[in-house]
């Protein structure tokens, strides 16, 4: 599926949803549910510091797609890495540098990607892109 | 007599929705709401009186001129300072710290040694540790308890003919420890150290005054007391004002300059360079006046009951734990629910219109010391009610039913 496609998806499932309870609630039972990242590579260098949660994120190249791994201390942080990382991984370098992230308004999850929220999650964005771009000077 | 219901119509903003719920204003420690009278004193000064101060021969210059230097005299009076030229108007509470360390850059050399407490604000470490790096000072702890009381007999034995700087919070502003600065201050003085106490936390709670302290430099925000933001205040004793070089150069600092030479005008305006922040400063002034109509007396006294009520329902909540638990608290409440992330719980009680602080609060020693990422901080005002601390006890609840 394009991240295009994934993004359709989400959006989808989140408006079966009546009132802001019920998408917190999938987004925390998201977060809970996924193993989102290998112990090994939760280190400091692959931590984005926000002011108030934490976030660890990886990155792998596998068969020309970036395969994400990401985690926070913070439940709700790691809801919406879960959707982040669903929409980005296993996708091509190029693909992933030209993706907005305009569905998480539609889903009305939009305050955790303002830059006062101080939760790591901008910057996580940003990380995940920069990979990207790295990856894809290597394809090049 | 104190109306908590008549106090609350006073301020706009309380009966405003967030989120579609009534919003409940938890997050007082870090700034307060403004009431009506102190709003319209802002309209009344940019609508009847703006002008640039100290300056100008014409009519509203003199009249801008008198307003702010009244309000130099409400502070004045307020804190019981000896003379209205050592209160300094500056930026807020960091403006003011920053300006007495900078002013000691000059006074402290290797050796010396300056004692800070573990309960500090991070506005009240950075400053001291670039003062250090500046002089060669060095830096002492005072340690904090369990409790987050600080540890005061080690206080005793940092204490040393070295000691040249005491920097103390009157109250911390994580955990809310009102701490024994009157002792602190004696105990320094006995060395012949200068004491600076940081008052953002106490002044919207409780009357200091720094004649009976006999506190060297006391420093606080209007906006933690009913006040504008951008607008603090440095008291210093008149001695040391005096020995204390100018902070920054500029306009209405001076008394003379040539290519030369330039001398310094008298206290205050040495320390205040340029064009101050002139509304700021006469509303700082209609916020004090606001709060002494309702009284620190009936005002401690009504927060305290709200403490106590809120303390006894939060703690009633399993899993629920409460950071600073010393008995000389002022209406504050840390806490976090056993295993959640305190981003987790602030971002439910938001969603609920409820407003609380989460981190670390500017505090990360403190953090540290109790092995936490940060705490829920729930701080309580003069115009609160019980009805809205049900709404918060509720609100914690339903966060921890979600997030478990």
């Amino acid at each position: 599926m394009t991240i295009e496609d994934i993004q359709n998806e989400i959006i989808d499932e989140f408006s079966m949803f009546d009132d802001w309870e019920e998408r917190y609630q999938y987004m925390i039972d998201l977060g809970k549910d996924l193993p989102l990242i290998n112990d090994q590579y939760k280190t400091d260098s692959n931590i984005i510091k926000g002011c108030q949660s934490k976030v660890w994120v990886h990155a792998e190249m596998k068969d020309d797609k970036v395969e994400f791994t990401a985690d926070s201390d913070a439940i709700i942080t790691k809801g919406i890495i879960a959707i982040l990382i669903r929409t980005f991984s296993n996708q091509h370098p190029k693909d992933i540098i030209d993706a907005d992230t305009d569905f998480i308004d539609k889903i009305g999850l939009k305050e955790h990607l303002s830059p006062t929220r101080a939760n790591g999650l901008v910057s996580m964005v940003k990380q995940l892109k920069m990979y990207a771009i790295a990856y894809q000077t290597q394809l090049n | 007599m104190f109306n908590v219901q008549d106090i609350r119509k006073d301020f706009p903003i309380l009966s405003r929705k967030v989120n579609g719920k009534s919003l409940v204003y938890f997050d007082n420690a870090a700034t307060s709401q403004t009431p009506q009278q102190v709003i319209d004193a802002i309209i009344d000064y940019y609508a009847n009186y703006n002008a640039n101060i100290h300056r100008g021969v014409h009519t509203l210059s003199q009249e801008a001129t008198d307003l702010y230097e009244q309000a130099r005299q409400k502070i004045q009076a307020h804190f019981n300072a000896k003379f209205s030229h050592e209160i300094i108007l500056t930026s807020g509470t960091t403006d003011s710290i920053n300006l007495v360390a900078n002013g000691f850059s000059s006074l402290l050399k290797k050796g010396d040694e300056i004692i800070v407490s573990a309960l500090e604000h991070h506005s009240n470490i950075v400053p001291w540790q670039m003062l250090c790096e500046r002089t060669g000072a060095s830096l002492k702890v005072i340690p904090m308890n369990e409790e987050g009381e600080l540890v005061i007999t080690d206080f005793d034995n940092l204490l040393s003919k070295n000691t040249k700087l005491v920097f103390v919070n009157h109250i911390s502003n994580a955990l809310g420890t009102i701490n024994p600065i009157k002792y602190i201050i004696d105990k320094a003085h006995q060395v012949g150290a200068a004491v600076l106490i940081d008052g953002a936390q106490a002044c919207p709670h409780i009357k200091p005054d720094v004649q009976a302290l006999d506190v060297d430099f006391y420093v606080a925000s209007a906006h933690k007391m009913c006040g504008p933001t951008g607008v603090g205040m440095l008291y210093g004793k008149e001695d040391w004002l005096n020995k204390l070089p100018p902070y920054q150069g500029g306009g209405e600092m001076i008394a003379e300059v040539t290519f030369e030479k330039t001398t310094y005008a008298d206290l205050p305006h040495k320390f205040e360079a340029g064009t101050p922040n002139i509304a700021g400063g006469i509303v700082f002034g209609a916020a004090i006046d606001y709060m002494n109509r309702i009284g620190f007396d009936a005002i401690a006294a009504y927060e305290n009951d709200l403490l106590n009520y809120a303390t006894e329902k939060l703690l009633a909540i399993d899993g629920l734990k409460i950071y600073g638990t010393s008995k000389n608290k002022t209406s504050v409440i840390s806490f976090n629910l056993e295993d959640i992330h305190p981003y987790d719980v602030g971002t439910i009680l938001d969603k609920l219109g409820i407003a609380v602080r989460t981190g670390h609060h500017c505090a990360q020693p403190i953090m540290d010391f109790y092995c936490i990422p940060g705490t829920v901080r729930a701080s309580f005002s003069f115009y609160n009610t019980k009805e809205e601390i049900d709404t918060l006890v509720e609100g914690v609840k339903k966060a921890k039913m979600m997030l478990s």
